[in-house]
């Protein structure tokens, strides 16, 4: 029995060491989509982290960046953003037309021009350089607005200010700044973000973008080509991702890395092709770039030579959160026209919304947009409150956000029947508009590997600091409970701190969530001492963790609001406590059914299956079989 | 007054329910519901300010001050009004209680006092609001300072002949103007311009309620019509109905 144990624990040990090595490479290849600059710094930090998602691998419940629900706004912030909704709100109603946008295919001349006497194109840039120097949350209340009226045009300012021009905001130098920011904040020029190419989309660091160096090394001279840039058509400004060759401080070797620019269309060389043809977000235009030997002045880099790989990544992190926020506008939308219908439709005898059927979709839609809502708030309250480890966190809002909007969407058009299909109704160019969201700024696919790889390599090192201290001897392993290796476990769901925190209403599902935290953290150890080092290539396992992840922040940041509502005494506390108790329920029940996956031999087989099958279907263009008449 | 310097423009704002909400009529029937619902000024009102801003860009007016009768959350009217090109507002609060039963003769009483100490050449309100629908503030105002008054005004401006001589009360009607939209900069620019606070007992008005609301019902549901093919079954119908004699 003591033996067992103590191998038992060595080999959770040992296979965590195994797959730690690997996993820097691999999270940094998807970060390419994915995450921040420290990633790379933090496999080599062995600090622990506070971050909720992080620790949930580790199959531990961390408060500390979850509640009590930050609030960071100040009383006068508060003012000033709550003066500024009603005239964005007011904008988006009565003069811009979404569906005339998407119609013509591009934003109206007076809209356009509207939104940028209105402030909206430099809500973020400081004030100083002639911005409103919003903070985060701020910003995301406003972009909430936008969501729910038009994400064509959401699209055209996010492509703009939370991915454009960014970089200058975050890395510029102060000349930088000066020049770009005043014109790029007043919509007098706009801005692009420009990474992808036709051979480099989620795999980012593999661009082919080149940027040679002069011989005067006064400047660069760039060739390549990108792919779907928003904006791309009508930018003046781009940031502009290429390859450079740098020496090897060690070694004084060359080597290839990337470096973000500042690109104008100016600078000679730079040409545009037509407006892409695309099935939502009609309005916001999307097109190819070429750089022909177009000469940059070193003055333009960004960030420094051979760092464009970290811009590139911290720049999408940073604005990711404006997307859990633009799409809980949507949502709330969505569910708006799907309640006010049913609400009101007769069918045989009663309401529609009497039916159960019915019921259960518009339970799962308020469900999912206040899961949304909560974790776009949380997050921006986080960055705001200056945590600078959020990457696992942002990422899960933007996969679950543009999938529950997805949903949403697509059951309020089912619950509107025939007229949910009409384009009057609104809802049909919703739904088109939403589908790119589980695409772009990181696909959803790369991100459930990534916050999961993070989280893997996380309760890995954890365990490899403790296998540092002295105390890692055998006797001492074995004497250590398991959360005391850092690891929760079915045994052992460490919900203490949580309970203590949220309010008495929420306890049993505080309770349920660190159960899930334990079921979690114990599925973490099977399935990397069952793989080790190969743990990396199963993506079949690495999604069900994901799912696990996913919805237990989903839980988590819905716990955390409620608890605020609740003390706050707010007139829907009630009814969030429902919502909440119905949202966790869902959750856990959903994460079970995964997790539960992970150890079921019958599943093992589908995975093998699923292997082969889709190896035929590709080696064969198609299905192999032909129709049952066998014509 | 001096041409050179402009008139002194005087705009009212009203907080109220936004045109837009379905209204409800609280259980007790002693009134609406207004707890967590939209408000937003006034129409009419926001046309008042459009018009005293258009004025001063005109360089008619030399300024202009908003000033609101309400509640503490009036002041966000207010700063919608600065944002929207005012040069400075006043609140004169009223404490919740006391809101409910506020009638324009209460506040056209407070907007006189206001007026003595201010002493605008003209004030604008809009004619009337959309919660009590009274249009009485603008002509009780008029009255009570001995003033002309323009109600219903779908254009104002200076002539040879002067229709109405300063000072004057003018209320605005619907196509006067298309208001403008509160820019997010200059929101944030309103913040700096002046906003003072007043209380009615500082002006001296007794707030002493003239009405006693019995009760606030929904309209009745629409009942059907019938129709009628000749002038004789119309006189028949009415006479049944005992409408005619």
């Amino acid at each position: 029995m003591y033996s067992v144990q103590v191998l038992k624990k060595l080999n959770v040990l040992k296979s965590f060491i195994q797959v730690n090595s690997s996993i820097p490479r691999l999270t940094s290849r998807y970060a390419a989509t994915a995450s921040t600059a420290e990633s790379s710094k933090d496999a080599k930090s062995n600090e622990a982290s506070d971050s909720f998602v992080l620790n949930l691998f580790s199959g531990r419940v961390n408060t500390k960046q979850l509640t009590p629900f930050p609030s960071v706004l100040d009383s006068d912030q508060r003012s000033t953003l709550a003066g500024m909704v009603e005239p964005v709100d007011k904008f988006f109603q009565e003069v811009n037309n979404a569906d005339k946008n998407d119609a013509l295919e591009t934003i109206e001349p007076n809209t356009l021009t509207g939104l940028a006497e209105m402030g909206a194109f430099g809500l973020q840039v400081p004030i100083e350089y002639g911005g409103l120097g919003l903070s985060n949350t701020q910003y995301a209340r406003l972009v909430e607005v936008v969501g729910a009226y038009d994400l064509g045009v959401g699209i055209a300012l996010g492509a703009h200010q939370s991915i454009g021009f960014k970089g200058i905001t975050l890395y510029g130098t102060h000349e930088q700044k000066q020049k770009y920011l005043p014109d790029l904040a007043s919509g007098k020029k706009f801005a692009a973000y420009c990474l992808t190419e036709p051979s480099s989309g989620s795999d980012a660091g593999s661009v082919q973008t080149r940027a040679v160096l002069s011989p005067c090394g006064k400047h660069y001279k760039m060739n390549g080509s990108k792919l779907w840039i928003s904006n791309g058509g009508i930018a003046d400004v781009m940031t502009v991702f290429a390859k450079t060759e740098v020496k090897d401080e060690a070694t004084g070797a060359a080597k290839d890395k990337v470096t973000a620019f500042i690109v104008e269309r100016g600078f000679g060389g730079v040409s545009s092709g037509p407006p892409e043809k695309k099935m939502g977000i009609k309005c916001s235009n999307t097109a190819a770039l070429y750089f022909e030997d177009t000469e940059i002045p070193v003055e333009n880099v960004l960030g420094g030579v051979g760092n464009g790989f970290k811009v590139a990544m911290n720049v999408l992190n940073n604005g990711r959160f404006g997307m859990a926020a633009a799409l809980s506008g949507t949502m709330r939308l969505c569910i708006a026209k799907a309640s006010e219908h049913a609400a009101g439709r007769t069918q045989f005898g009663a309401k529609i919304s009497s039916y159960g059927a019915i019921q259960e979709k518009l339970a799962r839609m308020a469900a999912k947009h206040y899961a949304t809502e909560s974790m776009a708030y949380l997050v921006s309250g986080l960055m705001d409150s200056g945590v600078a480890e959020f990457q696992a966190e942002a990422a899960i809002s933007k996969v679950y956000g543009s999938e529950a909007a997805w949903y949403c969407a697509d059951e309020a058009i089912q619950i509107l029947g025939g007229m949910g299909y009409m384009r009057e109704t609104g809802l049909e160019r919703v739904m088109r508009d939403l589908r790119i969201f589980r695409i772009f700024e990181g696909t959803n696919d790369i991100l459930r590997l990534f916050f999961t790889l993070l989280g893997v390599q996380y309760a890995g090192k954890q365990l490899q600091q403790l296998a540092k201290s002295p105390l890692s001897n055998p006797s001492a392993l074995v004497s250590m409970g398991f959360r005391k290796m850092g690891l929760g476990s079915v045994a052992s769901p460490d919900t203490g701190a949580l309970l203590e925190r949220l309010h008495p209403e929420l306890k049993a599902s505080g309770e349920l969530l660190g159960q899930t935290a334990g079921h979690l953290g114990q599925a973490v150890q099977d399935i990397v001492v069952k793989h080790k080092k190969g743990v990396i290539e199963r993506q079949h396992e690495l999604n069900r963790l994901a799912e696990g992840a996913m919805h237990a922040y989903a839980m988590a940041a819905a716990l955390s609001r409620a608890d605020q509502s609740l003390r706050a005494g707010a007139a829907s506390a009630e009814y969030e406590t429902r919502l909440v108790h119905y949202l966790c329920n869902e959750s856990a029940d959903w994460i079970q059914y995964n997790l539960g996956q992970l150890k079921s031999n019958r599943t093992q087989t589908s995975i093998e299956l699923s292997k082969d099958i889709s190896k035929t279907v590709c080696d064969n263009g198609g299905v192999v079989q032909v129709n049952p008449l066998g014509l | 007054m001096a041409a050179s310097k402009g008139l002194k423009i005087l705009v009212g704002c009203k907080r109220v329910i936004d045109y837009a909400v379905k209204v409800r009529v609280k259980p007790d029937r002693s009134g609406v519901v207004t707890e967590g619902v939209k408000h937003s000024m006034n129409p009419f009102d926001e046309i008042a300010v459009e018009e005293a801003v258009r004025m001063k860009e005109k360089k008619l007016a030399g300024e202009a001050v908003a000033i609101s009768v309400g509640p503490p959350q009036s002041q966000e009217t207010l700063r919608t009004a600065l944002a929207m090109g005012i040069d400075r507002a006043i609140h004169v609060e009223i404490p919740l209680a006391q809101l409910e039963k506020l009638q324009p003769i209460h506040v056209s009483k407070l907007l006189a006092k206001v007026c003595e100490s201010e002493k605008p050449d003209l004030v604008i309100l809009g004619k009337q609001a959309i919660d009590d629908d009274c249009n009485q503030t603008g002509q009780m105002l008029a009255a009570l300072l001995d003033w002309p008054q323009a109600t219903f005004a779908s254009k104002i401006e200076p002539s040879q002949t002067i229709d109405v001589s300063v000072p004057a009360v003018v209320t605005s009607d619907l196509r006067l103007n298309e208001p403008r939209y509160a820019t997010l900069p200059n929101i944030m620019k309103a913040k700096k311009k002046p906003l003072a606070k007043m209380s009615p007992d500082q002006l001296g008005v007794d707030l002493q309620p003239r009405q006693e609301v019995i009760s606030v019902e929904d309209p009745p549901v629409r009942k059907a019509g019938a129709k009628v093919e000749s002038v004789e079954d119309l006189v028949g119908k009415l006479r049944e109905k005992g409408l005619v004699k």
